[in-house]
């Protein structure tokens, strides 16, 4: 082989490179889904809980888009219950450990909502609890 | 161009309908796991078969005026003569891909009975294969958030620069948008231009495919038909620890999405994609331009033979000293 002494040291590299995930995570522990704070007083979320693991954002935008532009305030969901379409007044009264669901979550895998830059968390402002949006 | 688009079908009809069956270990654990035993093997493979190839010939590529005369002005990048100006070519080739900025188009333009032989500087294929491999980049970068725990500090910076716009939930990521508009311009070079098409074969059209396979199922996965991504992380940490597990609530789309990926890394190393480790053993790129200071001796040239004159000397040196011959050693005198 020719000019080993650079391309060893390059594969060498190489290899560690892509395999640099196994390496990392032999020392880190092992990993587990996130442990999450469930409501306390309530059965179920607004949709069957499969549908929000995968869909909550998408939810939250119509929502968003259904309040803001079609002025359209309230959610019938697929159960037939009707709901308050409001973030911080449906969703986070019941999940009232932003911390402990939300974050916990997200931090895991890596997401960062913008919205709480103008929506405001639970417990930020003393006397701001809706009446959970159940009509 | 039909029987790559059928190959990369079928990969998508099989991982979808394999996991249907009931098939998800193997295609979420099995096949990417040999996968990424297969890429390393076949890279290493491919990149020791280079490093054994003898190089007969100095052949470096010069793209400028070569080290001469000390009054005139050098190339010094575009023919460099020291280890430190080729190991700058070879970064910013790979980096910025100066030689493809040179690209030019022959093309028959005018009006009229007289169209004449045009060549042009194009550099469409310059702008969209750097936007294409910076996007892939990126687009790879950000997915180390489901192999690492916690997820370092830098890919959540990534993650908003590259969703800046805050437009839609999930937030948009602008590298998505712009892989697969780099991937679709690549592919339709190859089937606008009938030159270029009449010389495309099933190697290349075979990866455009493979990787808008992965652009567009990754695309649906995170916009359209979703899943639940803390699962997919269960999942892919299972991977990367050795410990794999098959989550509940991962859809197919995943499945199909993994499995162009596990094609793309066996496929990488017997392919053209080579180019990534390739281009590092180019002699035309890896050989300085020094060949006025140094001769480059071919490495399978058989050991000369050769006499030396003093040994010739030595043979004839009575004969020599006879015909009366200039001599560097004289002969001893007899006694
Ligand atoms: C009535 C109270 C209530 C409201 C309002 C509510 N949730 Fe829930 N949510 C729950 C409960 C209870 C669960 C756990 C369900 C289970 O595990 O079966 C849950 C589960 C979830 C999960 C899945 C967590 C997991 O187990 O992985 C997500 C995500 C979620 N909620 C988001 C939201 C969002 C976003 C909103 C606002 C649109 C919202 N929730 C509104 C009570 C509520
Ligand atoms: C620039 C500030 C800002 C940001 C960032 C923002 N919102 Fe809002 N949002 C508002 C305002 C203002 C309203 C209007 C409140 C109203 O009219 O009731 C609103 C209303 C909403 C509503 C409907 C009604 C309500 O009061 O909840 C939803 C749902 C919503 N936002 C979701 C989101 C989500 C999800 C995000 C993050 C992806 C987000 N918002 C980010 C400012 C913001
Ligand atoms: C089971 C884990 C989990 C829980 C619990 C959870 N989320 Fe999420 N959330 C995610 C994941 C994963 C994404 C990213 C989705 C993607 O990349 O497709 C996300 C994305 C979002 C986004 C879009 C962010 C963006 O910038 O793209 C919003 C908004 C959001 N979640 C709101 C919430 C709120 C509010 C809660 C608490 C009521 C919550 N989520 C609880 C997993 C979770």
């Amino acid at each position: 082989m020719y000019n080993a002494r650079y391309v060893i040291p390059a594969l060498l590299v190489f290899i560690i490179l892509i395999t640099l995930p196994f390496w990392v995570n032999v020392v880190t522990p092992e990993y587990s889904r996130p442990e999450l704070v469930l409501p306390a007083g309530a059965e179920a979320c607004v949709e069957p809980v499969e549908y929000m693991r995968a869909e909550h954002m998408r939810l939250l935008n119509e929502w968003r888009d259904a309040a803001l532009r079609e002025g359209k305030r309230v959610y019938t969901s697929s159960t037939g219950q009707v709901w308050d379409i409001n973030l911080q007044n449906t969703c986070m009264h019941c999940h009232t450990d932003k911390a402990g669901f939300c974050d916990a979550c997200h931090d895991s895998n890596s997401v960062d909502p913008y919205c709480w830059d103008c929506h405001i968390e639970p417990g930020a402002v003393t006397g701001a609890s809706g009446n959970g949006g159940k009509q | 161009m039909a029987f790559s688009l059928m190959m990369a079908l079928s990969i998508a009809v099989i991982a979808g309908v394999g996991a249907g069956l009931g098939l998800e270990y193997f295609f979420g654990i099995v096949l990417p796991l040999a996968a990424v035993l297969v890429f390393i093997a076949g890279v290493v493979w491919r990149v020791i078969g280079w490093a054994r190839a003898p190089v007969p010939f100095s052949i470096a590529t010069t793209g400028g005026q070569q080290k001469s005369l000390p009054w005139i002005k050098p190339a010094c990048l575009d023919a460099p003569y020291t280890s430190v100006g080729v190991i700058g070519r070879m970064v910013l080739e790979a980096v910025t891909f100066r030689s493809l900025f040179r690209n030019t188009a022959a093309e028959m333009r005018g009006e009229g009975d007289e169209p004449r032989l045009i060549y042009w500087s194009s550099k469409w294929l310059w702008a969209f294969g750097l936007l294409f491999h910076a996007a892939f980049f990126l687009v790879l970068f950000r997915h180390f958030r489901f192999f690492l725990e916690p997820v370092p500090f830098f890919i959540p910076w990534i993650e908003n620069l590259d969703g800046l716009m805050q437009f839609g939930v999930p937030r948009f990521f602008m590298s998505d948008a712009l892989l697969l508009a780099a991937v679709l311009f690549l592919l339709l070079r190859r089937l606008k231009d009938p030159k270029l098409r009449y010389i495309s074969l099933p190697a290349d059209y075979f990866p455009l495919f493979v990787l808008l396979g992965i652009i567009i199922s990754g695309i649906a996965l995170r916009y359209f038909a979703k899943s639940d991504v803390a699962s997919i992380k269960v999942l892919t940490m299972g991977l990367v620890t050795l410990n794999p597990v098959l989550p509940e609530g991962v859809g197919t789309t995943f499945f199909v999405h993994l499995t162009f990926v596990s094609v793309l890394l066996i496929y990488l190393p017997f392919s053209k994609l080579m180019h990534m480790a390739g281009i590092f053993f180019s002699p035309t790129r890896n050989m300085p331009c020094n060949t006025r200071q140094y001769r480059h001796i071919n490495p399978w040239n058989p050991p000369k033979k050769y006499r030396t004159y003093a040994e010739y000397e030595d043979e004839f040196r009575e004969v020599m000293a006879e015909a009366g011959l200039p001599l560097e050693k004289q002969p001893e005198e007899e006694k």
